[in-house]
C-alpha cells in the first residue's frame, strides 16, 4: 500500500531499544498510514508490546526516531503530552481506575486534560458506553463488571480523548473465551469506522478480518510484514511457519 | 496517708485541674501542628524520595533514615540546647514543633511511599496514556487508590505524635506533663501525674482501638 499523497501518520526508523543490556527492539522501521490496521504478532519476548508502548512513550527508546501525527517523539515533555493526548492505548490487564465509577473513569481525562466541560464530557461518555454496549453499568465500579465488560469500558475510555490512533496490547490475552467475542467486535466496529490501529494480538481471525499488514516479530526484529492473505498462505520465514503452526495448529 | 490519698487526692486534683486544662491545651496545640506539618512536609519528602533526580533521592533518603535512627527526645534536645551554639536560637514552642514535625515528617514519608508503590505500575501508564500530566495522575488516581493503605499506619504515627508530645516538658514547653510535674512539686503530691496519665488513656485509647480495627481491616481485604 503505497501512500505518496499524504505522510505516514506514524513513522518509525531505526529503532533501538535496550533493557539494561538485553537488545529488545532492534532497527525497526515501520510507516503507518492514516486509517490502516496493523495486527502485530510474534512469539512472546519478541518486542511486541515493547514496540507499541514506545509508540506513546510509556517505553523511553534509545536510539532511531518515532514520528507520531507529525510530532517527534523526544524528551521535551510538551510533545510526548501532546502525542498521548492523540494516541488511545488499551491494556492486557484493563488498567481502568478501581476507586472511580465507570462514568467517571471515562470523563476524567476528558475534563482534566481537555478541559471541557462535566457535562459535555458525561454526554460524550455515555454515548460511547451505548457504542461499546455498557450503558447500563454507568454507575457501578470496575470490579464489579466482568473483564470482557471492563475491557469495553478501557475501549470506551481511550476514545472519550478522540484519540486518532488506537493502540491496543493484547487486548484479550486476559479474558476467558467467552469474553473475547464481545471485545473483538468492539474492536472489529472500530476498524470499520476507520480508525487508525495497532493491534498486538494472537487473535488470528482477528488479523485475517480487518488488518490491512500483519507485522511478525522475532527477537526484536520486524522479519515479515504483508498483507494477512499473504502472510498466512505464503509466511517467507522458518520462525513465523513455526509460529502460524503452533498457533493455529492446535 | 492512705494509698487514695496519695494518688487520687481529689483537693490537689481540683486545685491543680486549671493547669491541667491549659496544658491539655497546648498539648492538643503541639500535636495538630506537628501532625499538619509534619504530614504536608512527609507527603512531599515521599515524592522527592520516589520521583526526583537521583542527588535529591539519595538527600530524601538521609533525611528519613536519619530522623527515624534518631531519638524523638534527641532532636528535640539538639534543636534547643545545641543549635543556640551556632547562634540559632528557638522558643521552646519553636523547637518542639520544629522537632516534632520533622520526625513526624520522616515517618508518614515513608507510609507515604509505601502507598504509592502500592499502587499497581498499570495505573500510572493509563493515566499516562490518556494525557494525564504526573502532579494530575499522583493526585487524581495514584494518591486516592494509595490512601487506603496509607490511613493505618498514619493513625499509628499520629498516635505515637500525641504521645511523644510529653517530650516538649524537657524544653519547659508548658504542655500537660509539664503542668503535670510542675503541680505535683507544687502540692508535693502525685495526683496531678496520675490525672495526666488518665487523660492521655482517655484521648488515646479509642485511638489505638481504631488502629487495630483499621489494620484488621485492610489485612481481611487483602487476604
Amino acid at each position: 500500500m503505497l501512500q505518496t499523497a499524504t505522510m505516514p501518520i506514524i513513522q518509525v526508523e531505526n529503532l533501538n531499544k535496550w533493557f539494561g543490556k538485553l537488545h529488545v527492539l532492534k532497527n525497526i522501521t515501520l510507516n503507518v498510514a492514516q486509517g490502516e490496521r496493523i495486527v502485530i504478532c510474534g512469539p512472546s519476548g519478541s518486542g511486541k508490546s515493547t514496540l507499541i508502548r514506545c509508540l506513546n512513550k510509556l517505553e523511553n527508546h534509545q536510539q532511531g526516531r518515532i514520528t507520531v501525527d507529525g510530532v517527534t517523539l523526544d524528551d521535551a515533555t510538551r510533545n510526548v503530552d501532546q502525542v498521548r493526548r492523540e494516541v488511545g492505548m488499551v491494556f492486557q490487564h484493563f488498567n481502568l481506575f478501581p476507586h472511580l465509577t465507570i462514568l467517571q473513569n471515562l470523563t476524567l481525562a476528558p475534563i482534566w486534560v481537555r478541559k471541557i466541560p462535566r457535562k459535555q464530557a458525561e454526554a460524550e461518555a455515555i454515548a460511547y458506553l451505548e457504542r461499546v454496549k455498557i450503558a447500563e453499568q454507568t454507575h457501578k465500579y470496575p470490579g464489579q463488571l466482568s473483564g470482557g465488560q471492563q475491557q469495553r469500558v478501557a475501549i470506551a475510555r481511550s476514545l472519550c480523548m478522540n484519540p486518532k490512533i488506537m493502540l491496543f496490547d493484547e487486548p484479550t490475552s486476559s479474558l476467558d473465551p467467552e469474553m473475547i467475542k464481545e471485545v473483538l467486535d468492539v474492536m472489529v466496529e472500530l476498524a470499520r469506522g476507520g480508525m487508525t490501529m495497532l493491534v498486538v494480538t494472537h487473535e488470528m481471525g482477528f488479523a485475517r478480518e480487518v488488518a490491512d499488514r500483519v507485522v511478525f516479530m522475532d527477537a526484536g526484529e520486524i522479519t515479515e510484514s504483508a498483507e494477512p492473505g499473504n502472510f498466512f498462505e505464503r509466511p517467507q520465514t522458518q520462525r513465523a511457519k513455526q509460529f502460524l503452526s503452533q498457533i493455529l495448529g492446535h | 496517708m492512705s494509698l487514695v490519698q496519695t494518688f487520687f487526692n481529689s483537693q490537689v486534683m481540683l486545685a491543680a485541674l486549671p493547669a491541667l486544662l491549659r496544658g491539655l491545651v497546648n498539648t492538643l496545640l503541639l500535636s495538630a501542628m506537628s501532625i499538619c506539618a509534619g504530614t504536608a512536609v512527609g507527603l512531599l519528602v515521599s515524592l522527592v524520595r520516589l520521583y526526583a533526580p537521583k542527588a535529591l533521592r539519595v538527600l530524601a533518603i538521609i533525611y528519613i533514615d536519619l530522623l527515624r535512627a534518631m531519638p524523638m527526645l534527641v532532636v528535640l534536645i539538639l534543636i534547643y540546647y545545641a543549635l543556640p551554639f551556632l547562634g540559632i536560637r528557638f522558643t521552646s514552642w519553636t523547637s518542639a514543633v520544629l522537632a516534632f514535625s520533622m520526625v513526624m515528617s520522616a515517618y508518614s514519608a515513608e507510609v507515604f511511599r509505601a502507598g504509592i508503590e502500592g499502587v499497581p505500575a498499570g495505573q500510572f501508564e493509563a493515566a499516562a496514556a490518556l494525557g494525564m500530566p504526573f502532579a494530575q495522575t499522583l493526585r487524581l488516581v495514584v494518591l486516592p487508590q494509595a490512601i487506603k493503605a496509607i490511613v493505618p499506619p498514619m493513625t499509628g504515627n499520629c498516635v505515637s505524635m500525641f504521645k511523644d508530645t510529653s517530650l516538649a516538658s524537657t524544653v519547659a514547653l508548658p504542655e500537660l506533663l509539664n503542668e503535670a510535674t510542675n503541680a505535683q512539686a507544687l502540692y508535693a503530691n502525685p495526683s496531678p501525674l496520675i490525672m495526666a496519665a488518665l487523660v492521655y488513656v482517655a484521648l488515646l485509647w479509642p485511638m489505638v482501638r481504631l488502629v487495630s480495627i483499621l489494620e484488621r481491616r485492610t489485612q481481611a481485604k487483602r487476604a
